[in-house]
């Protein structure tokens, strides 16, 4: 989109304004003044615009199929909220908040991982690897096991539970800066802690709590109603502006601490802030449905891949984490019914064998 | 401020003190980059010369007095106000996995972006001109881990560049380099300096590389105080490099340039010192 007044001829005869779009690529918007210029990498906004697409078509399908067929006119009238009353208690009261609930958390749970991947300079740091999921499930498990408490309790508890211990992976690590691949190790330890100490609550309760708590441990969409849905909706909402603004001070940072800092970054403030924000994302999804496995870890890749883009390209990271768990949460309604399984067995499922992939390709890397 | 600027360095540490910790590596240290010129800072290993580069971008905060730019103390300057004017290439950077050497250039523009003017005309002409000047325009597309060594120099050069700011801090910006590509970049400096009118302060470990690229030398003796400073011709003596390095040398003209060149002595080994190489060459 830049305008023609921009290519002027060079004194070697090739017109700089070519020259100029053949160094830097993207896609350039510029207002006339100049009070706005924006520069979008082509491949990403495809990509990312793609990735709505698929959005789109499977919210259609979550929303017209399963035990009550509706068509397309009926689900519009009655999102609308002028449906029959059967179509609009399918989509309005099971269906929607359902979907909600998965695009959401699926989201940000990939922004999560894009975020604490691109800090740590290493595929493999993302909240569930390196504890704050199991942390989090810790901080459910007490909730329940010695407060009985109430699904917002339980939430409550998961959020706690994940922000502390996101400040003992904190400590144990960032004594000396940041080091990813230290982060990714202590991480892992710490993780493997509290899967331990989840396991042992287990075992000191009573059968029925033991089941309850072994039901949340086991990430699931299933009657998943309005009050998750409103709480992951407004995690993102709160936290998502604070993730997008501070996007470019992360790429900075990928390029070492001294040259960002050299380029006018405040590098403490933002790895701190850039931090509790992924923390959050992590502790909010995994309270609104348990822990769900592996989308913060393969969304953010699978969309750098995708994108091919140099940076942690929250955007698509985002839309990919949603196009994700909105699929496997459509698989195991549909797939699987009546049977009723969680979708974080599918995730996980899933995970695992990208995990397994992940690792391959790693060590081939580094030994190449 | 309360005194007043020689209009002649912009850039000037007033009696620092700097220290990693407990481990103190300088004291007293005072240095003024003349504007507009090559300054190298030299010395032995271990010896603060890096800390010293490291304090004049504000990479670390000295223990006492300060480091003035334009007057105010570098501390007083938001961040991206001084690197608006201070430009720094750190010893290691990191490209970012997969990332082209235009948009890796581009990076160098982010002081001078807001949200919303991400990529203004000015933005696209300095990224265009830093890349014409080091000669990186042909390689815009190519993903920078595959460049060699010295390209790979000079892109990040070009970020710097791109960057706009008068005064480029590098820090052994040859180091990791074959002697061939040391010369390539040392030439672009050189040449930036030269015709663009950059002030650039660079940290050197060769002292030959160091006089025949200088403008201004400041020589750091271990213990981080200055042993010599001015003109290459005017401070390379046998004396300074024997007082500063320990090493016995002389001091005779590059054939090349006239700069001076710095010959180590031979050891002097007495005749009884026979082992057993003197021994078989009668």
């Amino acid at each position: 989109m830049s305008c023609p007044g921009d290519v002027r001829p060079a004194p070697d005869g090739r017109t700089t304004g070519t020259a100029d779009v053949r160094a830097v690529g993207g896609i350039v918007v510029r207002t006339r003044g100049g009070g706005l210029s924006l520069r979008v990498p082509a491949r990403a906004l495809v990509v990312s615009v793609a990735l709505l697409a698929v959005l789109v078509v499977v919210a259609g399908i979550t929303l017209t199929t399963g035990d009550f067929d509706l068509t397309v006119p009926e689900v519009l009238r009655a999102l609308a909220g002028n449906g029959s009353g059967g179509a609009d208690f399918v989509v309005n009261t099971v269906r929607l908040p359902r979907l909600l609930t998965a695009l959401f958390v699926g989201a940000a749970l990939a922004v999560s991982g894009a975020i604490l991947q691109s800090l740590s300079g290493n595929s493999l740091g993302s909240p569930d690897i390196i504890g704050f999921t199991n942390g989090a499930a810790t901080g459910a498990l007490l909730v329940i096991i010695v407060l009985h408490g109430d699904m917002t309790e339980i939430a409550l508890g998961a959020l706690a539970g994940g922000l502390a211990t996101a400040v003992a992976v904190y400590l144990l690590v960032f004594s000396g800066g940041l080091h990813g691949f230290r982060l990714v190790v202590v991480g892992i330890g710490v993780s493997a802690l509290l899967l331990a100490v989840n396991q042992y609550l287990i075992t000191r309760t009573s059968l029925e709590d033991a089941l309850e708590a072994q039901a949340w441990l086991i990430g699931s969409l299933n009657s998943r109603g309005w009050e998750q849905a409103n709480g992951a909706v407004i995690a993102v909402a709160v936290l998502f502006p604070f993730a997008f603004r501070y996007a470019r001070r992360m790429s900075m940072l990928e390029m070492g601490a001294d040259t960002a800092r050299a380029l006018g970054v405040r590098v403490e403030r933002t790895r701190l802030v850039l931090l509790v924000v992924s923390v959050a994302l992590a502790a909010c999804a995994t309270a609104t449905t348990g822990p769900i496995w592996f989308v913060a870890l393969a969304a953010p890749q699978l969309a750098r891949r995708l994108t091919r883009h140099s940076g942690p390209g929250l955007a698509p990271a985002a839309l990919m984490g949603a196009v994700l768990l909105a699929v496997s949460d459509l698989a195991v309604q549909r797939l699987f019914s009546p049977a009723i399984v969680p979708v974080g067995t599918a995730t996980g499922t899933i995970g695992g064998l990208y995990l397994i992939w992940l690792l391959v390709t790693e060590s081939r890397k580094s030994r190449a | 401020m309360t005194e007043p600027t020689r209009p002649t360095a912009r850039l000037r540490a007033e009696h620092l003190t700097l220290a990693y910790d407990r481990r103190t590596v300088a004291t007293d240290l005072s240095v003024a980059v003349p504007d507009g010129s090559f300054t190298v800072i030299l010395g032995p290993n271990a010896c603060g010369k890096s800390t010293l580069l490291k304090a004049l971008a504000r990479m670390i905060t000295p223990k006492a007095g300060a480091v003035r730019l334009d007057g105010a103390p570098v501390s007083s300057y938001r961040p991206r106000d001084l690197a608006r004017r201070l430009g720094l290439l750190p010893q290691s950077s990191t490209a970012p996995a997969g990332i082209t050497v235009g948009d890796l250039v581009a990076r160098g523009r982010y002081p001078h972006q807001r949200m919303l003017k991400q990529w203004s005309v000015e933005d696209q002409a300095a990224v265009t001109g830093a890349m014409r000047q080091t000669h990186v325009l042909e390689l815009a597309d190519r993903p920078v881990e595959d460049l060699s060594g010295g390209q790979r120099q000079r892109v990040w050069l070009a970020m710097v560049l791109a960057q706009q700011t008068g005064i480029l801090l590098l820090d052994e910006p040859t180091t990791f380099l074959d002697i061939a590509h040391q010369v390539e970049v040392l030439d672009l400096c050189a040449d930036l300096h030269a015709r663009k009118g950059h002030t650039i302060v660079a940290v050197l470990h060769d002292l030959n590389q160091a006089c025949r690229y200088a403008t201004h030398l400041v020589v750091m003796r271990p213990g981080g105080t200055v042993a010599a400073e001015g003109h290459p011709s005017a401070v390379m003596t046998a004396e300074l490099i024997e007082d500063v390095f320990g090493l016995p040398c002389r001091i005779i003209d590059d054939p090349e340039t006239g700069t001076p060149l710095m010959v180590p002595a031979a050891p002097r080994r007495p005749a009884a010192a026979g082992d057993a190489a003197v021994a078989h060459t009668p």
